[in-house]
């Protein structure tokens, strides 16, 4: 198991060294250079301030050392320099949207995924009732919508008409004038509560799966589950630093519904479907009939013995999903203003903010292969025989 | 019927299908013309049984209508390109409500009246307290005219419609062609030589996958002023060298271990006659099924694209949507629904139909999903 996340991890930073390099070629081979298209709406600037211009940023030099010098300042952590907010350096801007975009990323991949795996589970083993088709075609329907103006539709409908839902942003700027903290130190707490009740759920869930006893499975996922909630409970009501920020995450929480629903609900048909045809694979297998054969109750039949086999084709989706979920992550950051990576990369490019823009990209591909990495491991983790086949 | 069991690669264009088709003929392509024809037929048969992929070709033959539309309308007179143009119309005669002029309000600095501005020289200056005026309206709901309204510059929505499904057409197909073009070639030399060429390739690929679409078109717009067919270029290399470059490699590998890629070989045919002749047109269903999902994939990101102002075009689906949220009609759906909801309509429903279709011919291409 090392030695396969070992050789995973090199292989990842190798591809994301020809990543940076596609990339920078890329943007380089275009036409229009960045001082040229900075300054294409200004006549005023007499050449030899562009010729200033050009050599302070280094574009005078030739091409292959330009691309020496961005990979050299690349791993010292220098992005160079935003245009339009001027001094400030590109990792600044990047450090500050990264965690937001983290929290609502992952929020939404972890509930549509779990969300569509449960759905496809259950239309798998209730095939062929009328219940089923309709939950399809609802959920195709909703695969194919045009992701900007279903957010819109459902902003309209529950901030504008009903009211219920913030309309956009991450925050309530009133809420939040006398606030003793930054919004982010409250994003990297809610990240990392996040991320242990999510891990301490999956390490409950896990030792139940182990366990051999129905029984003992029960008590430790109930248990487990239990447990959890009440950590997260007593950590935002019972210790201090959680209560004094609670009101803070529960403003950002708030206003992070939509988004998370949005993403959701347009996204967890794919998982759903691919489930159910995996489902649907798998309950014509022959140890299936053996089960029913045992007499074991259906709930084991189709939980323990068939979703688990299931889940591994949905694993394996989740490989190629990770490009989709975070394209959908950057549209849905900026139907709701929500100010993270997809938000600034936007913005950025409409006002020719092209630092910003690609070390936006960069970042934006390091999370896509920090994705890929943890789905390879968690796929290795899940079926021995990619560790013991794998080779290369 | 033996046949249906058939891999319908089968029927495209094997010469060594069992039974003699068409005894009398004397040119190779009219046996092919009969193969595909044959083929076609009993595809279709398939096809037809699934109910969700003729639903979406009902979609796609209503849009295809829908382009036409506007050469039959301005070609005959019924449109006149002044008013109806989906760029430069203009409606000049739209409707009013008549108001009453209840007050003035006058800026105490620069007694300019602020009801005025904020109507945009709409109401004459002549105007006393207690007068009537007509207010024309514009964005102007649907009517006679105007069947589906128009929007905040006063030109005609359904016009708009028809021209943006002209320009998904254009691109969706366009990149679908790229992209099987250049995925069939790749896919196919990578699995007839092996070796170094089909690990550079499929490493290439392997990068592609990673590398978010949505995302890299945006920063490619960062530095480049697209068009829409360099849109539909850049889908098309971006699928054609990833995602659907793998799938057709694989079909290419199950198409080259078959007996009749042995016995062209044998026969003499170079790697280039056997890889065109014979691997690619058995490769060719599956590259048509991917056709389909490209096509959904190309229509949504031109939306988006032009959703956000990033793409250089004139009309189309999404900057009617771009349109509606600069001049701040987005949220009053209730009020101003002509604005948004046919333009995200008509995006959902061509890419849908696009994606039921290529669903509906997964079962002609895979027959293990077929009904038992």
């Amino acid at each position: 198991m090392i030695r396969y996340v070992t050789r995973r991890l090199i292989q990842m930073v190798f591809l994301f060294l020809v990543f940076l390099t596609v990339t920078w070629f890329l943007l380089y081979i275009l036409p229009g250079d960045s001082v040229a298209l900075k300054y294409a709406g200004n006549p005023n600037i007499p050449p030899q301030a562009r010729e200033v211009a050009m050599e302070r940023l280094g574009l005078d030099k030739p091409v292959l050392i330009q691309f020496r010098d961005y990979m050299f300042n690349f791993f010292q952590g220098d992005l160079g320099v935003s245009f339009n907010q001027y001094p400030r350096p590109v990792v600044d801007i990047i450090g500050e949207r990264l965690p937001r975009t983290l929290v609502l990323f992952l929020t939404a991949l972890v509930t549509y995924y779990w969300a569509g795996f449960v759905a496809g589970k259950y239309l798998a083993w209730r095939r062929g009732n009328r219940g089923e088709m309709a939950v399809t075609i609802g959920g195709v329907g909703l695969y194919s919508m045009f992701l900007p103006f279903f957010a819109f539709m459902l902003i309209w409908f529950f901030s504008v008409q009903l009211g219920w839902l913030p309309i956009s942003k991450f925050l309530d700027p009133e809420q939040w004038r006398d606030a003793p903290f930054a919004a982010n130190q409250v994003f990297m707490r809610l990240f990392w509560v996040a991320l242990i009740a999510a891990f301490a759920m999956f390490a409950a869930n896990f030792a139940g799966h182990r366990s051999h006893s129905r029984a003992l499975e029960r008590i430790l996922r109930v248990g487990g589950g239990a447990l959890v909630i009440a950590g997260f409970l007593y950590y935002w009501f019972g210790t201090e630093s959680g209560q004094s920020m609670r009101p803070y995450a529960g403003d950002i929480a708030f206003h992070m519904i939509l988004p998370v629903l949005t993403l959701t609900l347009i996204a967890f048909a794919g998982v759903m479907l691919l489930t159910r045809s995996s489902m649907l694979e798998t309950l014509r297998e022959d140890f299936i009939l053996t089960a029913r054969a045992k007499g074991l109750p259906e709930g084991v039949i189709r939980d323990r013995h068939a979703a688990r086999t299931a889940l591994l084709p949905v694993v394996t989706s989740l490989v190629l999903a990770v490009a989709t979920v975070i394209d959908g992550g950057v549209i849905t950051e900026a139907v709701f203003s929500w100010p993270g990576m997809g938000e600034i990369l936007i913005s950025s490019v409409l006002n020719e903010d092209i630092p910003v823009a690609v070390g936006a990209f960069a970042f934006i591909g390091v999370l896509a292969l920090i994705g890929h990495f943890v789905v390879d491991v968690l796929y290795g983790f899940l079926d021995p025989r990619i560790r013991v086949t794998e080779h290369g | 019927m033996v046949e249906r069991n058939l891999p319908a690669e089968t029927h495209m264009a094997d010469p060594f299908v069992s039974e003699p088709i068409i005894q009398e003929v004397d040119s190779w392509w009219r046996i092919r013309l009969a193969l595909m024809r044959r083929s076609f037929r009993d595809n279709w048969k398939i096809f037809r049984r699934n109910k969700i992929g003729v639903f979406g070709l009902v979609i796609i033959a209503f849009w295809g209508i829908m382009a036409v539309m506007p050469t039959v309308f301005f070609a005959t007179g019924f449109w006149s390109p002044a008013v109806y143009d989906p760029v430069t119309g203009l409606e000049l005669d739209p409707p009013t409500r008549t108001m009453t002029m209840v007050e003035r309000i006058t800026d105490p600095n620069t007694e300019i009246d602020q009801r005025a501005v904020l109507l945009d020289g709409r109401i004459p200056d002549t105007l006393r307290i207690g007068d009537t005026f007509d207010l024309p309206l514009q964005p102007a709901p649907p009517d006679g005219r105007h069947w589906l309204g128009t929007d905040p510059l006063g030109r005609d929505i359904l016009s708009q419609l028809m021209h943006g499904a002209r320009a998904s057409f254009f691109l969706g197909i366009m990149a679908a062609v790229v992209t099987v073009v250049i995925a069939t070639t790749i896919g196919s030399m990578a699995a007839y030589f092996g070796g170094i060429v089909d690990s550079a390739l499929m490493r290439f690929a392997d990068l592609l996958i990673m590398i978010p679409g949505v995302a890299l078109l945006i920063v490619i717009g960062a530095v480049f002023t697209y068009q829409l067919w360099h849109l539909a270029v850049v889908i098309g290399i971006l699928s054609g060298f990833g995602g659907t470059a793998i799938v057709l490699k694989s079909q290419a590998l199950a198409v080259k271990v078959k007996p009749f890629i042995d016995a062209a070989r044998v026969a003499g045919g170079s790697a280039r006659h056997i890889i065109f002749y014979h691997l690619i047109p058995n490769v060719m269903p599956l590259s048509v099924l991917y056709m389909m999902f490209t096509v959904t994939g190309a229509i949504q990101s031109e939306a988006i694209l032009s959703f956000l102002g990033i793409l250089n075009t004139d009309t189309s689906w999404g900057l009617m949507m771009n349109l509606a949220r600069t001049q701040g009609y987005l949220l009053q759906v209730a009020d101003f629904w002509w604005l948004t909801i046919p333009a995200g309509m008509a995006v959902t429903l061509l890419s849908g139909a696009f994606f039921l279709v290529g669903r509906g011919m997964d079962e002609i291409v895979n027959p293990r999903l077929r009904r038992r």
